[in-house]
């Protein structure tokens, strides 16, 4: 591949070396950056997975810009890295190409102040221009704060869909439900929606930022508070890559541990959203019945974790473990919730109004779906069939298949969501199982050392990535999480034109993207 | 029209009983207690505005299990009122990014009084483990007189409850809490 970059392309590398096991890490020359870029997108033929900056200044004189790929064959990650000047950072922009890398490019100019040449779009994300004033990037190493809140009186610009009797309907980020803040701004004639903009960043507490100068142990507790509702999955993306900085090799015992609470987290959540959408359509019954099924699940976490949200259980080289009782009552409470679930899906299936509102509504076609790199059951509901728990030898001796519809409408995602309830139940039970049987340890001892890596976890939403540096004393120097909502938002803002208004609460609610995920 | 009608008698009744309560004796003793002095402070009900205000979701999930079939918080008469201009009390979570705080003074100010703040989860009482950072306000009560918190991180159902029956304990014949 090297030398097919160097003939092909003419790029010759700074650097090239493995990293962790499963990483390639190319750098090039800031020149080199796009091409070596565009190349690695054409050979792996994949969206951009993360692409985020460094302040290494300090230690190598350079900011960093790294954008990874996910060769999905190979089950390696592509690191590809340019070092920029310190004084004036700059790079060619990959946006006009690659169009999965706008969002994250727009993330390191406002966090890091890097700037691109050929952007199409260089407004901010989650620094509100409203209340924040322009030059202060908080993700510098020197970042100096602009002081206390007040207007900085900029403005943000919306797009404009102009046009004989178009009229615009903003939306939030005060909502009427008990739910995360966003805006929404729709254009609209007549009853179809022409054009649906999203506002995110209202829920920015400017997380990666905490992450910095922590312990890993205490990064790792942190980590559980960027997305709440996938605590456990975003604490493994951590514990993932501070493992393999570390070199540590968790036991058998832990991994299915592991494997089984990520499932649990997964099943409450599916069981949450089968409620939001009988909810978003009225159909009372059948959300009553999901939401008593999500607190059985809640009610077991609690259980088992002493947190009905799983916080606290993960720990760096292992977990707290769970005791035979505990398997005992997982495998009852898996029974139970497989049953209540077959009832709720019969009575959804069974009701033709219901199914009338959710066939060929807020359709994503698999095309669009690639190319702005949305992940997870969205991505499984347009015809995607990738799933980052293939990558786990665990999943892969269970006999793991990642769900997949073809139509890309709510109903398909619907069953995405439903066909995967049912896969973690029985994973699930697998790995209660083989843990009857597995030896028994303590989580090993991990001493944090110098080095980086990229962690993963395949969470309900999707793949949750998390880049993390340690420095000599072991305390975090970078972390960077990728939710897979951060690319979805865009996936909901394109499934959403050609349908009315009303429809709207029903598409989003079939997506479900986390807000704290995507605005960190 | 006939047909459906068949339809509808041959598949019978459709509803599946639900499990009984299984929220505890506890919850439901707070539960009538809070029922009790709804009824004597409102008349009828405590209406609640929620705002989340940069809160990490988890606070969110536990609230709407307060409304779920086994806590259903709303036989105590609290309700979740989808407009600031019907609502009671302002119940707001999340350290206040400073994205939001325009938006949550702006549905403060949207609500007729005699009215209320509750700070919900330990990153809304004083920003939590967000204290720190250089984009949150410190906790609602930076910004708005807090008349009372529900501790958790995120607070359990139960934790909702006894948080408001120790507000209502509290409140005086004008509807406002003695501080
Ligand atoms: S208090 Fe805890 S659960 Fe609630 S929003 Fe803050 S971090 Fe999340």
């Amino acid at each position: 591949m090297l030398r097919l970059l160097r003939d092909r392309e003419g790029v010759s590398p700074v650097s090239f070396r493995l990293n962790a096991g499963d990483e390639a890490h190319l750098e090039v020359r800031p020149g080199d950056f796009r091409k070596a870029c565009l190349f690695a997108h054409n050979v792996s033929g994949a969206p951009v997975s993360t692409l985020f900056a460094e302040d290494q200044r300090a230690e190598r004189r350079r900011f960093f810009i790294r954008c990874v790929f996910c060769l999905r064959q190979e089950r390696i990650w592509l690191v590809v890295s340019a070092g920029l000047d310190p004084e004036a950072p700059e790079y060619d922009s990959l946006a006009n190409d690659i169009f999965s890398a706008a969002l994250f490019e727009r993330e390191a100019d406002e966090m890091f102040g890097l700037k691109r040449r050929g952007a199409f779009d260089d407004r901010p994300l989650r620094l509100h221009p409203e209340v924040w004033p322009e030059g202060f990037h908080p993700l510098r190493k020197d970042f100096r704060h602009p002081g206390p809140r007040g207007q900085a009186g900029r403005d943000y610009a919306f797009r404009r869909v102009e046009g004989e009797g178009v009229f615009e309907v903003p939306v939030g980020p005060v909502h009427a439900g008990i739910i995360g803040p966003g805006h929404f701004r729709f254009s609209a004639a007549g009853e179809p929606v022409l054009n649906l903009e999203i506002r995110l960043g209202f829920t920015h507490r400017g997380a990666e930022k905490l992450f910095e100068g922590r312990t890993a142990a205490e990064a790792l507790a942190f980590s559980e508070l960027v997305d709440g509702e996938a605590a456990f999955a975003h604490s493994l993306a951590f514990s993932d890559a501070v493992e393999k900085i570390c070199g540590v090799k968790t036991p058998e015992e832990h991994l299915l541990a592991r494997g089984i609470l990520l499932e649990l987290e997964r099943m409450y959540n599916h069981a949450g959203d089968l409620g939001g959408l009988a909810t978003d359509v009225g159909f009372g019954f059948p959300a009553a019945c999901a939401a008593a099924l999500k607190e059985d699940l809640l009610a077991l976490n609690g259980k088992l974790a002493g947190s009905r949200y799983l916080k606290g259980f993960n720990r760096l080289g292992g977990t707290c473990g769970l005791t035979v009782p505990m398997l005992d009552e997982i495998e009852a409470a898996l029974a139970s919730a497989l049953k209540d679930f077959s009832g709720i899906m019969n009575i959804l299936y069974g009701s033709a109004s219901f199914m009338d509102r959710v066939e060929e509504t807020g359709v994503l076609p698999q095309k669009t779906a690639a190319e702005l790199g949305v992940s997870g059951p969205a991505a499984r509901a347009s015809g995607i069939a990738w799933d980052m728990r293939e990558f786990s030898p665990l999943y892969r001796r269970a006999g793991f298949r990642p769900a997949r519809q073809a139509q890309g409408d709510v109903l398909a995602r619907l069953r995405v969501r439903a066909a995967e309830f049912e896969e973690s139940a029985r994973l699930a039970r697998g790995f209660s199982t083989a843990l009857r049987t597995a030896p028994r340890s303590g989580p090993v001892s991990v001493e944090p050392v110098e080095g980086c890596a990229l962690g993963c976890a395949e969470s309900w939403r999707g793949p949750v990535l998390c880049w993390v540096r340690l420095g000599r004393d072991g305390r975090v120097e970078r972390c960077k999480v990728t939710d897979p909502s951060f690319l979805g938002w865009e996936g909901l803002a394109q499934a959403v034109p050609g349908n009315i208004i009303p429809d709207f609460p029903l598409c989003n609610k079939s997506f479900n993207l986390s807000y704290p995920g995507n605005d960190l | 029209m006939t047909r459906i009608f068949l339809e509808s008698l041959r598949k019978g009744r459709l509803s599946r009983a639900v499990k009984a309560s299984s929220a505890g004796p506890e919850y439901e003793k707070a539960g009538q207690e809070l029922r009790a002095l709804i009824a004597r402070h409102f008349g009828r009900s405590l209406q609640i505005r929620e705002v989340d205000a940069g809160s990490c979701g988890a606070c969110e999930s536990e609230i709407i299990s307060a409304c779920n079939p086994i806590y259903d918080i709303q036989r105590f008469g609290v309700d979740f009122a989808a407009s600031p201009r019907h609502a009671d009390a302002l119940l707001v979570t999340g350290p206040v990014t400073r994205n939001m705080e325009t938006a949550l003074l702006r549905t403060y100010e949207a609500m007729s009084g005699p009215k209320f703040v509750i700070t919900c989860g330990d990153c809304a009482l004083d920003g939590g483990a967000f204290k720190d950072s250089y984009y949150c306000a410190g906790g609602a009560g930076a910004l708005l007189p807090v008349a009372a918190h529900v501790p958790g991180c995120p607070p359990h159902p139960m934790a909702l409850v006894e948080a408001l029956l120790r507000l209502l304990d509290r409140l005086n014949t004008e509807g406002q809490p003695k501080m």
